[in-house]
């Protein structure tokens, strides 16, 4: 990889990431697709960083998938935006942080618009107090959940218990990073790092010790595609997004695949399993998949949190030879349980994707 | 194999590397003023076999000069032989000719 001119991009597109007192709200998805990955964010920030988070009971959906797959119009969007907004300022916060590219992305264009059309966010905040009541401050600073992990790596990094080196052979892991495509395509001065060379996993990936793969498909999308994958008709379309990407990655031989939108890790790891047994193909290595991590999922990882407690098991990929090569403990026998130590259940063994034996 | 109700669907990526050019090479050596081609669409335009079908004399050039051969061999026998295109054609290309080459091509090449 080239590195010079990418350096002179993320110098260009650089953001200011708020350094606490964020108000933080969730995704629609993630607690089902990665159930661990919110909760660990919470916990890195609270108790390694002892940074304050605030969560409103109230939050509601942002509508950005209704408004991405075209059935919620742009002025309702505004609206439960508008509120969202009402609810940090009643909180008395100003840093608004999103755990969802989407919202990022929707939140990103609804402060735009108005920046632009002012008399759309009078109108949008007429509707608010009609429909609730309610009135708002716009954030301060907005800024996605992985920009936060960004802007304090070092600090995880240096209380990090294991570091991204194979430890087999000593050299850094190999890994694809994977940004999801609302982060900053759309706007690329709010994302760092730009659209093209978005620098926020990259950051992560470099201070916390592996190397990052440049490989032809790297800023194609996940393949969610929102109506792409909604409408079952057109899944096709998905997964063949899915499999460009996974058949331009495979000959660099990635250790792991970094992602921070909700979307493209579910799409990421979930295919892999949909190919193996549509077409029987898998593009690890001996027959295993690769593995898909969210950023929250390796900060905890790397700062010694057990892998059970991140939500790993819910994985489609396996991932205990990440967990092997890095030299992080877990207990075989725990993968299924719940906290309680009854069993939760496991999933049937897939006909070609390889489960991982512990050696 | 599953059936999860969908398919993944080709993707449709014009690789010049991984493409079947075989055919497109044989065509050239056979028939070398088909370079001279504008791409006009003249040919199209005035094709009998196209005022009744779907064939389309560039389109074929066009995806045997892209290595895209799948079809080719269906979608050739639609032409008459007529040699009305070879008439209008502003640039002289030889394309009843070309036609022909295109039948030896799949004959020998498969």
């Amino acid at each position: 990889m080239n590195i010079e001119g990418k350096r002179n991009i993320w110098a260009t597109y650089q953001k200011e990431i708020a350094g606490d007192r964020f108000f933080y709200v969730r995704s629609c998805v993630r607690q089902n697709f990665f159930p661990g990955s919110e909760k660990t964010f919470l916990r890195i920030m609270k108790e390694e960083l002892k940074k304050e988070v605030f969560e409103h009971a109230a939050h509601t959906t942002c509508s950005g998938i209704g408004y991405h797959t075209d059935v919620v119009p742009f002025e309702t969007a505004m609206t439960m935006v508008a509120r969202q907004f009402a609810l940090m300022t009643e909180s008395g916060y100003e840093n608004f942080t999103t755990s969802c590219i989407t919202s990022f992305g929707l939140y990103a264009e609804i402060l735009e618009t108005w920046a632009h059309f002012p008399e759309v966010e009078e109108r949008i905040r007429q509707h608010l107090i009609k429909a609730t009541g309610r009135t708002f401050i716009k954030p301060a600073n907005l800024s996605h959940a992985s920009d936060v992990i960004f802007k304090f790596r070092k600090e995880i990094g240096a209380v990090s218990k294991f570091r991204l080196v194979n430890k087999y052979t000593g050299k850094p892991l190999q890994v694809v990073e994977h940004i999801g495509c609302h982060y900053s395509k759309m706007f690329p001065n709010k994302g760092v790092g730009g659209a093209e060379y978005p620098y926020v996993l990259i950051g992560m990936i470099e201070d916390w010790g592996g190397e990052v793969i440049d490989y032809p498909e790297r800023r194609h999308c996940c393949g969610f595609g929102f109506r792409q994958y909604l409408v079952q008709a057109n899944r096709g379309y998905s997964i063949a997004c899915s499999k460009k990407k996974f058949e331009s990655m495979a000959p660099y031989k990635p250790d792991f695949i970094l992602t921070n939108c909700p979307g493209c890790p579910m799409f990421l790891d979930r295919w892999q399993y949909a190919l193996s047994e549509m077409e029987g193909i898998t593009y690890g290595e001996n027959g295993l998949g690769i593995p898909v991590l969210t950023y929250e999922e390796l900060a905890g990882m790397l700062l010694g949190y057990d892998p059970w407690d991140l939500g790993m098991q819910v994985h489609q990929v396996p991932v205990e030879p990440l967990l092997d090569k890095i030299g992080i403990p877990y207990d075989s026998q725990r993968k299924f349980l719940t906290i309680d130590g009854k069993s939760m259940g496991q999933p049937e063994s897939p006909s070609f994707l390889k489960f991982y034996q512990h050696e | 194999m599953k059936d999860f109700g969908y398919s993944v669907l080709k993707d449709e990526t014009i690789d010049y590397d991984r493409q079947d050019m075989r055919i497109a090479k044989y065509v050239l050596l056979q028939e070398p003023s088909i370079q001279l081609c504008i791409g006009c669409g003249s040919c199209s335009g005035t094709c009998a076999a196209g005022h009744f079908t779907e064939f389309n004399i560039r389109r074929v050039h066009t995806l045997i000069r892209r290595g895209e051969t799948r079809l080719l061999k269906k979608e050739i026998q639609k032409c008459m032989f007529c040699g009305k295109c070879q008439l209008v054609c502003p640039r002289g290309v030889n394309l009843r000719n070309l036609i022909l080459s295109i039948n030896k091509a799949i004959e020998q090449i498969g």
